[in-house]
């Protein structure tokens, strides 16, 4: 009896070989074959999904890295632009101080020369008015000099020795 | 396979379902056509009493075992008193150039034991053999057999069924025996053949893979049931599917591993004539090996647990089932892991070999 155990039969040989054909052909082809490629399939699939949501993430951050870089940007901007501003504003003051102070000099300038010219003016005329005002004194005291026959004379004489003189 | 422990637990239930095929037997019983089914009347508490006795003489504890894991020409469920519960299963016989297909019940006599002869062929020993010595091909559907189309059937219908949903539920979670079954499938595809074959072969054997991995637990884990067929500890079963991957495995073979059996690189040349034999023996070593592990392995795990139920007929006390039948619970468990475990170590190792088959040479 224990001898039969070991023994091998042939004929269940037989029938396990067609049997286990069998279930082999019958599954390989009607259902490993769609088992394994549905698997492939779902595992493509979330593997897509999964590299589809750390390239989102990666460009999330790249967003936001993005925005960093230009909020930085525009806050370099804001201050070069007041800077430049305020730049601005102090030559314009400058100029305009400068400019004052030159139309005032200009103005004082042109105040010093009439007032010049007006001195000037006024002594030619007051000069003027003192060689009339002599001449006119010396015309009287000439008159009345020259009112008697001998002075007259004296005079003539004198005058015409000097014109020989000549 | 386990007649007397399934009459142990489930002898009442079995005796409701199985009355169709009972064969109602009441014949005298005489010493010889005692057989150990006979002592299922003394483990089931609503036996008649009668003939205690005897049948306690006769009881032969390693008969009985061996007669629970060979394979037999009808399905027998459980013998209460005098009557047998059995299911006569087709003979198919080629004798003398003829093709002879009858009922196992042809060998019944008039006591319903195997002992009447038909058309010059008799049963010995569970076999059958020509009164007049020719030879015999035995192609019957045996209990094995029958129990190998159950599970032909269960397997096709179960993985049939997965397919379908997959297809249906393309791109979908898993859902139902799907995703009970997917974690095992993907566990054999990625951590058997993809880690022993290779990124570049695993998927030509995978099918195969799994087929014998699926093929294996199904009927060892089958074996376990009460009355069933001892499928997998039959040794005509292993060494079909050992020699199956002997020849994907030498079939498949590479000049490198060729080169290993024959030229092993890197050795003395002198070394050879003593290296090549025993490589050329460890081509035909892996596959027997393969073999006698899982024959031995089930019919240890069969014998362990007859053992233990025997040992309560041969000291005929409560105390002793009280210790035996907690500890056969306990060992029924371990065989559902052991179920498990020969089929996974069966596959892994015939991945091993088919991966130093088709591996390429790294040197």
């Amino acid at each position: 009896m224990l001898v039969s155990i070991l023994e091998p039969a042939l004929g269940l040989i037989i029938w396990q070989l067609v049997i286990f054909g069998i279930l082999f052909f019958l599954l390989a082809k009607f259902a490993w074959k769609p088992i394994m490629g549905a698997l492939q399939e779902r595992e493509a699939s979330i593997e897509d999904a999964l590299s589809l949501a750390a390239k989102t993430r990666q460009e999330i951050t790249d967003l936001k890295a993005g925005n960093e870089q230009l909020i930085a940007e525009a806050r370099a901007e804001r201050d070069r632009v007041l800077k430049e501003a305020k730049e601005a504003g102090d030559a314009m003051i400058a100029q305009a101080k400068a400019d004052a102070q030159k139309a005032g000099a200009d103005e004082i300038e042109k105040a010093r020369a009439a007032f010049n010219q007006e001195r000037a003016n006024a002594v030619a005329a007051l000069r003027k008015e003192t060689a009339t005002l002599s001449l006119e004194i010396a015309e009287k005291v000439l008159r009345n000099q020259l009112s008697d026959r001998t002075a007259q004379e004296n005079l003539v004489t004198s005058l015409l020795a000097d014109a020989k003189l000549n | 396979m386990k007649k007397v422990y399934f009459s142990n637990i489930f002898a009442f239930l079995f005796l409701i379902s199985s009355t169709l095929f009972a064969q109602e037997h009441h014949a005298d019983s005489t010493a010889e056509h005692v057989t150990t089914e006979a002592i299922s009347t003394e483990t089931t508490a609503h036996a008649e009493g009668e003939g205690h006795g005897e049948e306690a003489e006769a009881f032969n504890p390693g008969k009985m075992m061996l007669e629970h894991i060979a394979d037999e020409h009808e399905w027998h469920f459980a013998t209460v008193g005098h009557t047998h519960y059995s299911i006569p299963l087709p003979c198919i016989v080629w004798n003398k150039g003829g093709l002879k297909l009858f009922s196992s019940n042809r060998f019944k006599d008039e006591h319903h034991e195997n002992n009447a002869s038909y058309e010059g062929l008799k049963l010995e020993e569970g076999k059958i053999i020509a009164e007049d010595g020719s030879f015999v091909l035995d192609l019957s559907i045996t209990k094995n057999v029958a129990s190998l189309l159950i599970s032909l059937v269960l397997l096709v219908s179960i993985f049939f069924t997965i397919a379908k949903s997959y297809k249906e539920r393309s791109g979908k979670a898993p859902k139902g025996l799907q995703s009970l079954f997917e974690p095992i499938i993907v566990f054999i595809r990625d951590e058997v053949a993809k880690q022993n074959i290779g990124e570049k072969h695993y998927k030509r054997f995978t099918p195969y893979l799994l087929t014998v991995f699926f093929f294996i637990w199904f009927n060892n884990m089958l074996g376990l049931l009460p009355g069933s067929a001892n499928v997998t500890g039959n040794i005509a079963i292993t060494l079909v599917l050992a020699l199956i991957a002997f020849f994907v495995t030498n079939l498949n073979g590479k000049s490198t591993y060729w080169g290993h059996i024959f030229a092993m690189p890197g050795v003395p040349k002198w070394l050879l004539i003593l290296l090549t034999p025993v490589e050329i023996i460890g081509v035909f070593m892996k596959p027997i090996s393969l073999m006698i592990r899982l024959f031995a392995n089930i019919t240890a795990g069969h014998l362990i647990l007859l053992s233990l139920i025997a040992i309560i007929f041969i000291f005929k006390s409560l105390g002793v089932a009280a210790i035996a039948v907690p500890f056969s619970v306990f060992m029924n468990l371990i065989e559902i892991l052991v179920a498990f475990l020969q089929a996974f170590i069966f596959t892994v190792l015939t991945s091993t070999y088919i991966g130093s088959a088709v591996e390429e040479g790294h040197h």
